[in-house]
């Protein structure tokens, strides 16, 4: 069909053809969106009345979501590859002159496995959160805002334009903002969430002028139009454009040098961290990128400053997760590393495309794992995060252990878990981009390989091994099934799904349709995976950080407190002196000019009128009566005046 | 259809309303109270059934048209229609009042005639709004142009808060006076050259201003511009707005940001571009480059306050900023966006405004620093702030953001430099919201101050429907572009500009294509 071979034999980027949606479970898919809002308003507008009951219809709903997801993608399965794409038109949300901005879904391989990801390991987060929020008296509000979260994620991966993918962007933030200032009373979660919204939006800025662009040049914000003209526009426009969405995407992924909110947003409950600020919603500049891919293919400065981004930000997210001592802020360098892991592959094109994404749906599911596991050890050790005071837990919390173990062994990498199977496609895609850029991109891969290992071991050893570091009042114990159920389903995934999707390219082709594919595949044999001179080198690099982080915590004792630094290891603790720059570049002065402006507005501007005024008042003496009588005067004398302007313009005519 | 005088009803109704609440004994309070919601809640029914009559597409420009001679000696008439524009901003101004008199319940129960004048100050006051959007008489806009400072001067003077409420009262009076003496000056030039004060002879390729030559019409434009301008406001003309907002009570500063400034705007639209197209044009560069400053300056300032009545006034400087740099882009996204904006930001500051009000009742006081964890205590008023916050900095999903966002791919098609710079002021807007937000309802309540009551019913029911619309424009806002559009239309029409072709046209037949299909 010539369809197909069209599909196939593209080199570039290849889009299957988009079909309106028929049948009952794609023509409805909107409803994937619906449940969950439908949750959030409910649990919003029923106040206490939900109170008892809420947070299991606030469960029910994202699962029922994930049902009609698995429902839709076996209905896909059921089509020719070439054909899985189908669009669901559902209103026009509003349209001017030749602007449309349509409330239409795109259902595609792509967006399909992202709904998957949301929905299922949302729903896993959702029954985790009755049982780590049971004793908050705001609950059912900590539901809401996980719906609602959940709605606007799944707005943003299935719209099939970009302004629709602007209401789930900002929508996502919301909710994150919310749930970062879950616990408002306390102060350094409400500056938090303002402060990550705020970050946010400077890289919101960005993709909403990548819009404007594209209007004013394709005259659409249609996926299918914006990406078929790609081409026929100017270098330099698509790399405008290009860069753009990037700057979006380093707001909503935390990549330099829009990461500074991330650490902070480790203030809101952890399931939120694990939901959102490392399995779903900071991937969203992933998928833009990659939903992008025709943008980027025709601009390959954009798509060369991608990559460097990733790489920069995975080697600073690894140096950052190596000095901290607070679990969650180590687990979300690591998440920002991570994440730069992804965006560095979706920055080398239709090569690294599918293992961005198969990293993206892996890691979810294993650092989801971990952050859940830190969570479930905070629940038993009375919200201590630092863990300086925790050690030898491994026997109070077996489960919590043997889970988070799981996900630890799937993020260094160790051979045949999840993380390793995703990890290596990007390490092999990287060094097989070829030139000297291909070769600094898998250097920094492999680099940033023995940094997890070194980063993710000390938590690991802290946490779970040596001698115990507890508080006085600490007594950990295991965390309920609510909790420990989920974990485990997700360490199952932390273990299977990499080899699931990476084994003999099923989810590369997969995804094929929806992404494009690179010239050549590279099959993802085990025998090369295992003897190729890339994959050594992160095992040996993986094991060189491995004992490393064992000589250093696991042999000798670790302090209570934190000791002294060298100056690296500060520079780590202090984030890189990002909050320093940014208070010192932007802070500071901001608030400087802001009080000088006020100042200017109350002396020039409004002195300089008043000043006419008083100028006017000394030179007549009538007037200056009027000034000092009553309100009601000056009324009167207004109205008089006018009358007699009109008495006088009567006369004259 | 015609039989019905529905504008002169819509006029008339509050104007007797006042009257009749002016006139009942001092003692009788409560009546007065539910003459003004009763009556307020009549305009509404009215004018909404009134905008259900109207037909956006294939009717006249102007419908619900009415024209009588007033002073013939002088060409004066008694003229009102409305097109799209002005239904939508006298359905806002409607939907608008009601709430008002409900928020301000129990606000001037300590003034010597315990508030009963103030009431009848918001009806006539509405009458005069409804009115000066619907006159299609140059002359009858400018009469209710001026008479409208009358009623705000008292609500202000009077009835507002503060030792500084006559004084901002006065500086209110002498900007507006300014202006309105301008735009006399050129209302009465409109006469000399075209001899008719009626808006409709007047307009158009064949209108009575078609010959008045070039200079003359641009000073003509200047003198209506500036009146406009200040009435906005805009910078550098903006100061008595926030000495204004801070002096008033806040269902005045709903009234006066939400619905009065907007006949700035509207007059842009309506009377700057259509009776001087060629002026209009020759003066865009100028006046987007003081849209920008306003929405820059205005949100740099907001962020400087540090009492909520001002710094809303100063947010609105920048979002004002917004319109007129919408209007002036000639653009169809730009223009649609700029009077959807009218609504919107009404909808939005007044639902602010009104929560501010509702912290003001409990603790005298509208200082930033006076409040802190609220939401600790009233979460339902945090909540209800919040989303007004929200709406104010133009969240996807609730309706500022849809006008918003059309003017800046309205701007954007005109000129990218504009639009770039005023991006800015979406995270400026990012900062001055949740940053109050911040200081005032979030963080531990102090300790030993009393708690606050969170909303009564009284007051949910006040702003409840703000909320609402605010979601609802916000998810469907196409029922107003649909009256916006046409009118939109045929002022780019009458302006004789169009919207640029985009870069790539073939990409445009495309997407057509495309959305055919989509819709199938």
């Amino acid at each position: 069909m010539a369809v197909s071979e069209l599909t196939l034999a593209a080199e570039q980027h290849a889009h299957a053809v988009t079909t309106e949606a028929s049948g009952a479970v794609l023509e409805n898919s909107w409803l994937l969106i619906a449940l969950p809002l439908v949750g959030a308003a409910i649990l919003l507008l029923g106040g206490r009345r939900t109170n008892s009951w809420g947070h299991w219809l606030a469960v029910a709903l994202p699962l029922a979501s994930f049902g009609w997801a698995v429902a839709a993608l076996l209905h896909m399965l059921g089509a020719p590859p070439e054909e899985r794409s189908y669009a669901v038109p559902v209103y026009t949300w509003f349209s001017v002159g030749g602007f449309d901005a349509e409330v239409s879904l795109l259902l595609d391989p792509l967006s399909i496995s992202f709904a998957l990801l949301i929905t299922g390991v949302g729903s896993l987060i959702h029954i985790y959160s009755v049982g780590y929020m049971a004793h908050d008296d705001r609950r059912r509000r900590f539901f809401a805002y996980l719906n609602l979260f959940v709605a606007a994620m799944l707005v943003l991966v299935l719209a099939d334009n970009y302004a629709l993918l602007f209401l789930g962007w900002e929508g996502v933030g919301l909710a994150s903002y919310l749930l970062i200032g879950f616990w408002q009373h306390k102060d350094s979660a409400a500056v938090a969430a303002k402060k990550a919204f705020l970050v946010n939006r400077v890289g919101d800025m960005g993709l909403l002028i990548a819009i404007m662009l594209m209007f004013t040049t394709f005259g659409t914000v249609a996926f299918h139009d914006v990406f078929g003209a790609a081409g026929e526009a100017g270098q330099g426009l698509m790399t405008a454009i290009g860069l753009l969405l990037l700057l979006g995407a380093c707001g909503k992924s935390a990549q330099l040098p829009l990461q500074s909110w991330l650490l902070d947003a480790m203030e809101g409950p952890t399931p939120v961290s694990a939901l959102i600020h490392a399995a779903t919603m900071v991937t969203a500049g992933v998928y833009l990128i990659v939903r992008s891919g025709a943008v980027f293919e025709a601009a390959p400065a954009a798509q060369l400053t991608v990559a460097i981004v990733g790489a920069a930000t995975l080697l600073a997210g690894a140096i950052i997760g190596c000095a901290k001592d607070d679990i969650k802020k180590a687990l979300a360098g690591s998440t920002m590393s991570q994440i730069g892991y992804m965006t560095m592959a979706a920055g080398l094109g239709p090569i690294g495309y599918a293992a961005a994404i198969a990293h993206l749906i892996t890691h979810g599911f294993f650092k989801a794992g971990l952050f859940l596991g830190a969570g479930s050890v905070m629940h038993g050790m009375n919200d201590e995060v630092d863990m300086r005071r925790y050690g030898g837990l491994r026997g109070a919390m077996p489960v919590t252990f043997a889970t988070f173990g799981l996900g630890y062994l799937a993020i260094i990498g160790f051979p045949l878990l999840s993380g390793w199977w995703t990890k290596e496609g990007i390490i092999a895609a990287a060094f097989e981009s070829g030139g000297a850029a291909g070769m600094v991109f898998g250097a920094a891969a492999l680099l940033g390989a023995g940094l997890t290992a070194f980063y993710m071991t000390r938590v690991m050893i802290m946490t779970f091994f040596g001698k115990r570091r507890w508080a006085d009042d600490a007594h950990p114990h295991e965390s309920p099934a609510s909790m420990t159920v989920p974990m485990i389903v997700l360490a199952v995934g932390s273990v299977a799904l990499g080899a699931a999707l990476v084994f003999g390219y099923r989810f590369a082709a997969f995804l094929e349709p929806a992404i494009g594919a690179p010239e050549h595949h590279h099959a993802f044999s085990m025998a090369t995976m295992l003897t190729s001179w890339p994959s050594l080198a992160a095992l040996g690099l993986m094991v060189l950080g491995v004992a490393t982080a064992w000589f250093m915590y696991g042999r000798r004792e670790v302090a209570r407190t934190a000791p002294r630094a060298g100056l690296v290891t500060a520079a780590a603790r202090n984030e890189l002196y990002g909050n320093a720059i940014n208070e010192g570049l932007l802070m500071r002065p901001g608030q400087q000019v802001a009080r000088a402006l006020a100042a200017f507005d109350t002396s020039v501007v409004d002195g300089l009128v008043n000043g006419i005024g008083t100028s006017v008042r000394d030179s007549s003496r009538g007037l200056r009566g009027a000034q000092t009588g009553f309100a009601r005067t000056y009324a009167l004398t207004m109205l008089f005046g006018a009358a007699i302007v009109v008495a006088t313009l009567a006369v004259r005519i | 259809m015609t039989d019905i005088p529905w504008l002169t009803l819509a006029i008339a109704l509050p104007a007797l309303g006042g009257l009749a609440v002016a006139l009942l004994p001092r003692e009788r309070v409560l009546a007065a109270k539910w003459t003004a919601l009763g009556v307020s809640g009549a305009v509404l029914v009215l004018v909404a059934v009134m905008a259900a009559r109207f037909a956006p597409t294939g009717g006249e420009r102007l419908q619900f048209a009415e024209v009588y001679p007033w002073i013939p000696r002088f060409g004066v008439n008694y003229a009102v229609g409305v097109d799209g524009i002005a239904l939508v901003l006298i359905l806002m101004s409607a939907v608008l009042v009601p709430l008002v008199v409900l928020a301000a319940w129990h606000e001037n129960d300590d003034a010597d005639d315990r508030g009963k004048g103030y009431f009848a100050l918001i009806l006539v006051l509405e009458a005069m709004m409804i009115g000066v959007f619907a006159a299609t008489d140059v002359f009858l806009f400018y009469v209710f142009f001026e008479a409208m400072l009358i009623p705000v001067y008292f609500m202000i003077g009077r009835y507002g808060r503060g030792p500084q409420r006559r004084a901002a009262a006065v500086k209110f009076l002498l900007y507006s006076l300014l202006g309105g003496l301008l735009m006399l000056v050129a209302v009465i030039g409109v006469y000399v050259y075209g001899g008719t004060f009626l808006w409709s002879e007047l307009v158009g390729p064949g209108g009575a201003l078609a010959g008045v030559d070039t200079t003359a019409a641009r000073w003509l434009f200047l003198g209506f511009f500036v009146a406009f301008a200040i009435k906005a406001p805009m910078w550098p003309v903006h100061t008595w707005l926030p000495t204004a907002a801070g002096a008033s009570r806040p269902g005045t500063a709903v009234l006066l940001v939400g619905v009065l400034d907007k006949v700035g705007t509207y007059g842009m639209l309506r009377y700057c571009l259509e009776m001087f197209p060629e002026a209009s044009r020759w003066f865009v560069w100028p006046v987007v480059v003081l849209s920008l400053v306003s929405i820059v300056y205005g949100a740099v300032l907001a962020i400087a306050q540090s009492d909520m009545m001002r710094l809303i006034a100063y947010t609105s400087v920048s979002h004002f900023g917004f319109i007129t740099l919408g209007i002036f882009a000639m653009t169809s996204q730009g223009q649609s966006g700029a009077a959807l904006y009218m609504v919107n930001h009404g909808f939005a500051t007044g639902a602010l405004f009104l929560v501010v009000g509702f912290l003001i009742a409990r603790r005298e006081s509208s200082a930033i620093g006076d409040y802190r964890g609220v939401q600790k205590s009233a979460p339902v008023l945090a909540g209800v702030f919040l989303v007004a916050g929200l709406a104010g900095l133009a969240l996807p999903g609730l309706s500022p953001f849809v006008s918003e966002f059309l003017v800046f791919i309205g701007t954007y098609a005109f000129h990218p430099v504009p639009a770039i710079i005023a991006s800015v002021g979406v995270v400026l807007a990012a900062l001055y919201i949740l940053w109050m937000y911040q200081r005032t309802m979030t963080g531990p309540a102090p300790e030993g101050s009393a708690r606050l009551r969170d909303l009564s019913r009284r007051e949910t029911w006040a702003v409840a429907p703000l909320i609402a619309l605010l979601i609802i424009f916000g998810v469907y806002p196409q029922p107003l572009l649909d009256a916006i559009n046409p009118a939109v239309e045929a002022t780019m029409r009458q302006v004789d500009v169009t919207d640029p072709a985009p870069a790539l046209g073939d990409a445009d037949t495309t997407a057509s294509g495309q959305e055919e299909g989509d819709h199938e």
